[in-house]
Protein backbone atom coordinates (compact mmCIF):
# COMPACT_ATOMS: atom_id res chain seq x y z
CA UNK A 1 0.00 0.00 0.00
CA UNK A 2 1.42 3.54 -1.19
CA UNK A 3 0.82 6.35 1.59
CA UNK A 4 0.93 9.41 -0.09
CA UNK A 5 2.24 12.53 2.46
CA UNK A 6 0.18 15.23 1.97
CA UNK A 7 2.40 17.32 -0.32
CA UNK A 8 4.50 20.42 1.45
CA UNK A 9 3.64 23.64 -0.56
CA UNK A 10 5.72 25.69 0.26
CA UNK A 11 3.63 28.94 0.21
CA UNK A 12 4.85 30.22 -3.25
CA UNK A 13 6.58 32.99 -2.33
CA UNK A 14 6.04 35.92 -5.47
CA UNK A 15 9.22 36.49 -6.97
CA UNK A 16 9.20 39.64 -9.02
CA UNK A 17 10.46 39.04 -12.67
CA UNK A 18 14.05 40.27 -14.35
CA UNK A 19 14.10 41.81 -18.23
CA UNK A 20 15.50 39.23 -19.05
CA UNK A 21 12.71 36.64 -17.83
CA UNK A 22 9.77 39.31 -19.37
CA UNK A 23 10.99 39.25 -22.74
CA UNK A 24 10.59 35.50 -22.54
CA UNK A 25 6.70 35.75 -21.79
CA UNK A 26 5.96 38.71 -24.36
CA UNK A 27 3.97 36.66 -26.63
CA UNK A 28 1.92 34.52 -23.55
CA UNK A 29 0.96 37.98 -22.31
CA UNK A 30 0.37 39.14 -26.11
CA UNK A 31 -1.95 36.15 -26.56
CA UNK A 32 -3.74 36.16 -23.07
CA UNK A 33 -2.07 32.84 -22.19
CA UNK A 34 -0.34 34.05 -18.85
CA UNK A 35 -2.07 33.03 -15.69
CA UNK A 36 -3.27 36.25 -13.62
CA UNK A 37 -1.19 35.90 -11.21
CA UNK A 38 2.11 36.01 -14.21
CA UNK A 39 0.00 38.57 -15.65
CA UNK A 40 -0.09 40.94 -12.84
CA UNK A 41 3.94 40.53 -12.42
CA UNK A 42 4.58 41.24 -15.76
CA UNK A 43 2.74 44.17 -15.78
CA UNK A 44 4.23 44.99 -12.68
CA UNK A 45 7.58 44.63 -13.89
CA UNK A 46 6.09 46.74 -16.61
CA UNK A 47 5.43 49.62 -14.96
CA UNK A 48 8.87 49.96 -13.54
CA UNK A 49 11.05 49.20 -16.68
CA UNK A 50 11.11 51.29 -19.37
CA UNK A 51 13.09 49.43 -21.52
CA UNK A 52 10.95 46.01 -21.18
CA UNK A 53 8.18 48.64 -22.15
CA UNK A 54 9.80 49.51 -25.03
CA UNK A 55 10.84 45.98 -25.83
CA UNK A 56 7.07 45.04 -25.63
CA UNK A 57 6.18 48.12 -28.20
CA UNK A 58 8.54 47.26 -30.40
CA UNK A 59 6.73 43.82 -30.51
CA UNK A 60 3.12 45.68 -31.37
CA UNK A 61 5.00 47.39 -33.64
CA UNK A 62 6.89 44.63 -35.24
CA UNK A 63 3.43 42.54 -35.72
CA UNK A 64 1.44 45.28 -36.99
CA UNK A 65 4.67 46.09 -40.01
CA UNK A 66 4.13 42.34 -40.45
CA UNK A 67 0.61 42.67 -41.06
CA UNK A 68 1.99 45.09 -44.46
CA UNK A 69 4.09 42.67 -46.14
CA UNK A 70 2.22 42.04 -49.22
CA UNK A 71 1.76 39.21 -51.34
CA UNK A 72 3.81 38.85 -54.98
CA UNK A 73 1.62 39.61 -57.74
CA UNK A 74 -0.01 36.65 -59.67
CA UNK A 75 2.64 36.08 -62.22
CA UNK A 76 0.52 36.24 -66.04
CA UNK A 77 1.77 32.26 -66.37
CA UNK A 78 0.45 31.09 -63.31
CA UNK A 79 -2.75 33.49 -63.97
CA UNK A 80 -2.80 30.92 -67.59
CA UNK A 81 -2.39 27.66 -66.00
CA UNK A 82 -5.38 28.31 -63.35
CA UNK A 83 -7.72 29.82 -65.91
CA UNK A 84 -6.66 26.54 -67.81
CA UNK A 85 -6.96 24.58 -64.26
CA UNK A 86 -10.92 26.16 -64.07
CA UNK A 87 -11.56 24.96 -67.83
CA UNK A 88 -10.45 21.53 -67.10
CA UNK A 89 -12.26 21.33 -64.34
CA UNK A 90 -15.75 22.79 -65.69
CA UNK A 91 -15.14 20.28 -68.40
CA UNK A 92 -14.89 17.35 -65.77
CA UNK A 93 -18.59 18.03 -65.54
CA UNK B 1 -14.63 44.69 -52.67
CA UNK B 2 -16.73 41.97 -53.18
CA UNK B 3 -16.54 39.59 -50.26
CA UNK B 4 -15.14 36.35 -50.49
CA UNK B 5 -18.61 35.13 -49.83
CA UNK B 6 -19.88 36.43 -53.09
CA UNK B 7 -17.07 35.28 -55.19
CA UNK B 8 -17.77 31.77 -53.57
CA UNK B 9 -21.94 31.70 -54.50
CA UNK B 10 -20.70 33.33 -58.20
CA UNK B 11 -18.17 30.45 -58.42
CA UNK B 12 -21.01 28.22 -57.66
CA UNK B 13 -22.82 29.37 -60.45
CA UNK B 14 -20.20 28.53 -62.61
CA UNK B 15 -18.28 32.58 -63.23
CA UNK B 16 -14.71 31.88 -64.09
CA UNK B 17 -14.21 35.87 -63.27
CA UNK B 18 -15.07 34.83 -59.71
CA UNK B 19 -12.51 32.23 -59.58
CA UNK B 20 -10.23 34.37 -61.17
CA UNK B 21 -10.52 37.13 -58.79
CA UNK B 22 -10.00 34.32 -55.71
CA UNK B 23 -6.83 33.50 -57.41
CA UNK B 24 -5.58 37.19 -57.95
CA UNK B 25 -6.50 37.56 -53.82
CA UNK B 26 -5.07 34.44 -52.30
CA UNK B 27 -2.97 32.76 -54.68
CA UNK B 28 -0.05 34.92 -53.39
CA UNK B 29 -0.20 34.31 -50.08
CA UNK B 30 -0.66 30.52 -50.95
CA UNK B 31 2.16 30.13 -52.71
CA UNK B 32 4.57 31.78 -49.92
CA UNK B 33 2.87 29.46 -47.70
CA UNK B 34 3.68 26.73 -49.79
CA UNK B 35 7.29 27.42 -50.47
CA UNK B 36 7.60 26.60 -46.77
CA UNK B 37 7.18 23.23 -47.16
CA UNK B 38 9.00 22.26 -50.42
CA UNK B 39 12.71 22.99 -51.89
CA UNK B 40 11.54 24.76 -54.72
CA UNK B 41 9.62 27.13 -56.39
CA UNK B 42 8.37 24.72 -59.06
CA UNK B 43 7.07 22.36 -56.22
CA UNK B 44 5.58 25.29 -54.75
CA UNK B 45 3.37 26.16 -57.72
CA UNK B 46 2.11 22.69 -58.40
CA UNK B 47 0.94 22.31 -54.69
CA UNK B 48 -0.84 25.33 -55.33
CA UNK B 49 -2.23 24.62 -58.43
CA UNK B 50 -3.93 21.12 -56.93
CA UNK B 51 -5.09 22.88 -54.04
CA UNK B 52 -7.30 25.12 -56.14
CA UNK B 53 -8.21 22.11 -58.17
CA UNK B 54 -9.06 20.25 -54.34
CA UNK B 55 -10.63 23.61 -53.53
CA UNK B 56 -13.07 23.46 -57.23
CA UNK B 57 -13.77 19.78 -56.53
CA UNK B 58 -14.89 20.61 -52.64
CA UNK B 59 -16.68 23.74 -53.44
CA UNK B 60 -19.79 21.59 -52.46
CA UNK B 61 -18.67 20.06 -49.39
CA UNK B 62 -17.25 23.61 -48.22
CA UNK B 63 -19.71 24.80 -45.39
CA UNK B 64 -18.37 28.16 -44.25
CA UNK B 65 -17.73 27.30 -40.68
CA UNK B 66 -13.98 28.78 -41.41
CA UNK B 67 -12.90 31.47 -43.82
CA UNK B 68 -12.20 30.57 -47.18
CA UNK B 69 -9.06 31.62 -46.98
CA UNK B 70 -8.25 29.39 -43.79
CA UNK B 71 -10.25 26.62 -46.23
CA UNK B 72 -8.00 27.41 -48.55
CA UNK B 73 -4.64 27.31 -46.30
CA UNK B 74 -5.91 24.39 -44.42
CA UNK B 75 -5.94 21.82 -48.37
CA UNK B 76 -2.60 23.62 -49.33
CA UNK B 77 -1.17 22.48 -45.41
CA UNK B 78 -2.37 18.92 -46.23
CA UNK B 79 -1.45 19.17 -50.11
CA UNK B 80 2.09 20.11 -49.12
CA UNK B 81 2.72 17.54 -46.58
CA UNK B 82 1.52 14.61 -48.91
CA UNK B 83 4.40 15.48 -51.84
CA UNK B 84 6.95 13.74 -49.49
CA UNK B 85 9.47 16.80 -48.66
CA UNK B 86 8.26 17.76 -46.00
CA UNK B 87 9.37 20.78 -44.54
CA UNK B 88 12.89 20.13 -45.19
CA UNK B 89 14.21 22.86 -43.37
CA UNK B 90 12.88 22.88 -40.76
CA UNK B 91 13.35 21.01 -37.11
CA UNK B 92 10.87 20.37 -34.64
CA UNK B 93 10.22 23.54 -32.73
CA UNK B 94 12.60 25.75 -35.08
CA UNK B 95 15.44 26.53 -32.04
CA UNK B 96 16.15 26.24 -28.65
CA UNK B 97 17.65 28.95 -26.21
CA UNK B 98 16.65 32.62 -25.38
CA UNK B 99 15.31 34.43 -27.95
CA UNK B 100 16.62 37.97 -26.85
CA UNK B 101 20.92 37.50 -26.85
CA UNK B 102 21.87 36.54 -23.05
CA UNK B 103 24.91 38.77 -23.55
CA UNK B 104 21.91 41.57 -23.57
CA UNK B 105 21.57 41.24 -19.76
CA UNK B 106 23.75 41.35 -16.75
CA UNK B 107 24.22 38.73 -14.42
CA UNK B 108 20.90 40.46 -12.44
CA UNK B 109 18.58 39.41 -15.50
CA UNK B 110 18.19 43.28 -16.47
CA UNK B 111 18.99 44.88 -19.56
CA UNK B 112 22.60 45.25 -19.91
CA UNK B 113 22.26 46.44 -24.00
CA UNK B 114 18.84 47.62 -23.77
CA UNK B 115 16.59 47.59 -26.99
CA UNK B 116 17.49 50.67 -29.36
CA UNK B 117 14.64 52.96 -30.43
CA UNK B 118 13.41 52.43 -33.99
CA UNK B 119 9.68 52.93 -33.39
CA UNK B 120 9.38 56.59 -34.50
CA UNK B 121 11.83 55.41 -37.28
CA UNK B 122 9.95 53.19 -38.94
CA UNK B 123 6.49 55.16 -38.69
CA UNK B 124 8.13 57.86 -40.26
CA UNK B 125 9.83 56.09 -42.79
CA UNK B 126 9.08 57.03 -46.15
CA UNK B 127 10.29 54.18 -47.71
CA UNK B 128 7.58 51.71 -46.50
CA UNK B 129 8.39 49.60 -49.60
CA UNK B 130 11.77 48.96 -48.26
CA UNK B 131 10.66 48.14 -44.75
CA UNK B 132 8.13 45.51 -45.89
CA UNK B 133 10.84 44.21 -48.20
CA UNK B 134 13.15 43.94 -45.06
CA UNK B 135 10.69 41.53 -43.00
CA UNK B 136 9.78 39.59 -46.23
CA UNK B 137 13.20 38.67 -46.48
CA UNK B 138 14.01 37.93 -42.62
CA UNK B 139 10.50 36.11 -42.67
CA UNK B 140 12.01 33.68 -45.47
CA UNK B 141 15.11 32.77 -43.41
CA UNK B 142 13.28 31.97 -40.39
CA UNK B 143 13.09 28.22 -39.93
CA UNK B 144 9.78 26.68 -41.55
CA UNK B 145 7.44 26.17 -38.51
CA UNK B 146 8.02 29.54 -37.42
CA UNK B 147 7.71 31.11 -40.77
CA UNK B 148 4.45 29.80 -41.17
CA UNK B 149 3.26 30.42 -38.17
CA UNK B 150 4.56 34.10 -38.48
CA UNK B 151 3.16 34.47 -41.95
CA UNK B 152 -0.27 32.70 -40.88
CA UNK B 153 -0.81 34.82 -37.86
CA UNK B 154 0.55 38.08 -38.12
CA UNK B 155 0.85 38.60 -41.96
CA UNK B 156 -2.37 36.73 -43.16
CA UNK B 157 -3.90 37.59 -39.67
CA UNK B 158 -5.61 34.61 -38.97
CA UNK B 159 -7.24 34.29 -35.70
CA UNK B 160 -4.70 31.77 -33.18
CA UNK B 161 -7.59 29.06 -33.69
CA UNK B 162 -7.32 29.11 -37.46
CA UNK B 163 -3.66 28.94 -37.30
CA UNK B 164 -4.08 25.54 -34.84
CA UNK B 165 -6.08 24.31 -37.67
CA UNK B 166 -4.88 25.34 -40.80
CA UNK B 167 -0.94 23.64 -39.17
CA UNK B 168 -2.60 21.08 -36.88
CA UNK B 169 -0.44 21.99 -33.93
CA UNK B 170 -1.65 23.42 -30.73
CA UNK B 171 -1.57 26.56 -29.12
CA UNK B 172 1.09 26.17 -26.98
CA UNK B 173 2.85 24.82 -29.99
CA UNK B 174 1.96 27.91 -31.79
CA UNK B 175 2.84 30.19 -29.43
CA UNK B 176 6.78 29.06 -29.17
CA UNK B 177 6.75 29.31 -32.53
CA UNK B 178 5.38 32.51 -32.75
CA UNK B 179 7.49 33.89 -30.11
CA UNK B 180 10.58 32.87 -32.04
CA UNK B 181 9.72 33.92 -34.91
CA UNK B 182 8.57 37.23 -33.76
CA UNK B 183 11.84 38.09 -32.13
CA UNK B 184 13.88 37.40 -34.77
CA UNK B 185 12.15 39.66 -36.90
CA UNK B 186 11.93 42.89 -34.30
CA UNK B 187 15.96 41.90 -34.09
CA UNK B 188 16.13 42.74 -37.37
CA UNK B 189 13.77 45.80 -37.24
CA UNK B 190 16.19 46.92 -34.51
CA UNK B 191 19.41 46.28 -36.26
CA UNK B 192 18.22 48.11 -39.48
CA UNK B 193 16.19 50.60 -37.55
CA UNK B 194 18.35 51.41 -34.34
CA UNK B 195 21.72 50.33 -35.31
CA UNK B 196 23.00 46.98 -34.32
CA UNK B 197 23.14 46.05 -30.40
CA UNK B 198 27.00 45.88 -30.30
Amino acid sequence: MRIRFPRLRARSRVTALVCQQVVELVTDYLEDALTAADRRRFEQHLAGCPHCTEYLAQMRETIRLSGRITPEDLTPNMRADLTDLYRRWQAEG
Amino acid sequence: MESDEGLLRRLRAGDEGAFVTLVERHNGAMLRLALSFVPSRAVAEEVVQDTWLAALRGLGGFEGRSSIKTWLFTILVNRARTTGVREARSVPIGDAGPVVDASRFGPDGGWAVPPEHWIEEAEDRIDAVKLSELLRVVLDTLPARQREVVLLRDVEELSSADVCQVLAISEANQRVLLHRGRAKLRQALESELGGAPR
